[in-house]
């Protein structure tokens, strides 16, 4: 259990997805305009990478493993399934956020469809295969990721609702500020990555 | 390019002001990274090297053109409800397509790329594009329109690039430019030419890319002020 506690905290901060490794920026940067929105997108990404990662170990090590069922290594295709998976679950996140949250369904717009194309997702994935996890630690793995992410989106959009009141040059307003703000944050977590996650 | 308008038996094809502006556009105001702010993770990761830079740029028009060119022909046949998942299938297919020519044919490049090649597939670009213009347009035009938006990206990965691999290492392309002499070169006459330039290690990190894509916005947004956001 104390494992999988590390596992969790070690992937919610110290390899934040978003701000250590520059995953799901394309969202990160479009949807955290209010707090609001970034909220929604930030459950949206750790129910998705909650469900997906426990899939898609399931399909890495009994589909495609040289072990499984096929008694093949069929790994190459590990992209096309993964995707797959991914893409069907935000489907179906789509459609139960529209039935049962239509305000929210039209505030996060295109980008709801974009979660599957959010690196984050994929990539957390691809990270968990290449660190071999067993089926637990995948799971940890993924919610911590998946928390992570929310942690980081709630942050900057709470910095940009206040940055709209400064005064800053034209050109630099926006999109401009919310890159150099990303870049300073991922600064500060750069000095998380040498902490022990054992030490907690 | 006007001139070499192919003007063939369907005059579908033909490559007038509004092809033009399809390929234009994406250059400047419509850039897929500066303006529409779309595929930013890799620009991310592989500017280190203006190296890999090229290979993604060129791995990332491929995909970008054909996935659109497959999108738009299939556009019809494609349900609405399950879209996403079949524009995956394809973009997916494409993207094991250039893992494995790369792996054939230039393995050093495949050894350093390798996570980022996978993550073409993630790269939403390619995905916002085939949403937002190929599902409702004509093969011609979402080629060009896939093209353009390739070459749009791809500039702009090499401007990064070249700023972090020149400022970071000193070098381009691999070769030494500035910063501390080659070993080849210590204690000869050509020495003198090396030295003067520490290589600046932030920018070899992640958050250069942020801050050299935050100033390629402010110079793009001041050179072309109906960018700016009133909001």
């Amino acid at each position: 259990m104390g494992d999988l506690i590390n596992i969790f905290i070690k992937s919610a901060f110290i390899e934040n997805l978003a701000l250590a490794y520059f995953l799901g920026m394309c969202s990160y940067l479009a949807v955290s305009k209010t707090v609001k929105t970034a909220f929604g997108l930030g459950l949206a990404v750790i129910f998705v990478l909650g469900i997906t990662m426990p899939i898609n170990w399931v399909i890495n090590t009994w589909l495609l493993g040289e072990n499984g069922v096929f008694q093949t290594d069929l790994t190459f295709l590990r992209f096309i399934l993964f995707i797959a998976v991914i893409a069907s679950m935000v489907q179906l996140v789509e459609m139960v956020v529209e039935k049962y949250s239509p305000s929210l369904y039209n505030s996060l717009g295109i980008f709801l469809p974009l979660i599957t194309v959010n690196c984050a997702i994929l990539g957390g994935s691809l990270f968990m295969v290449s660190k071999e996890y067993n089926f637990s630690e995948a799971v940890a793995f993924g919610l911590g990721g998946g928390f992570g992410w929310f942690l980081a989106i709630i942050a900057i959009a709470a910095i940009r609702e206040k940055i709209k009141y400064s005064d800053v040059p034209a050109p630099m307003r926006g999109l401009g500020m919310a890159f150099l703000l990303t870049g300073m944050m991922g600064m500060a977590f750069m000095g998380l990555m040498g902490i022990d996650p054992a030490a907690f | 390019m006007a001139e070499t308008a192919v003007i063939e038996k369907k005059e579908a094809i033909k490559f007038g002001k509004k092809e033009r502006k399809l390929l234009t556009d994406p250059l400047d105001d419509n850039n897929p990274i500066t303006v529409q702010v779309l595929g930013i993770c890799s620009a991310l990761a592989v500017t280190t090297g203006m190296k890999n830079a090229m290979v993604m740029a060129v791995a990332v028009v491929f995909v970008c053109t054909f996935a659109n060119v497959i999108t738009s022909a299939l556009r019809k046949a494609i349900p609405k409800q399950v879209r996403m998942i079949v524009q995956l299938v394809i973009i997916a297919t494409l993207v094991t397509v250039v893992e494995l020519t790369l792996k054939a044919y230039a393995f050093e490049s495949y050894k350093q790329l390798s996570v980022f090649i996978g993550l073409i597939i993630t790269n939403c670009i390619v995905m916002g594009r085939l949403e937002a213009f190929a599902m409702a347009n004509r093969p011609y035009e979402s080629a060009l329109d896939g093209l353009g938006n390739g070459v749009g990206y791809g500039i702009i990965l090499l401007m990064v690039a070249f700023i972090r691999e020149l400022f970071g290492k000193g070098e381009l392309f691999g070769y030494k430019l500035i910063g501390a002499a080659p070993e080849y070169m210590v204690n000869t006459l050509d020495s003198k030419w090396f030295g003067w330039y520490q290589g600046n290690n932030l920018m070899v990190l992640f958050p250069s890319a942020m801050f050299v894509i935050a100033v390629l916005i402010w110079v793009h947004r001041a050179w072309n002020p109906k960018l700016v956001d009133v909001s």
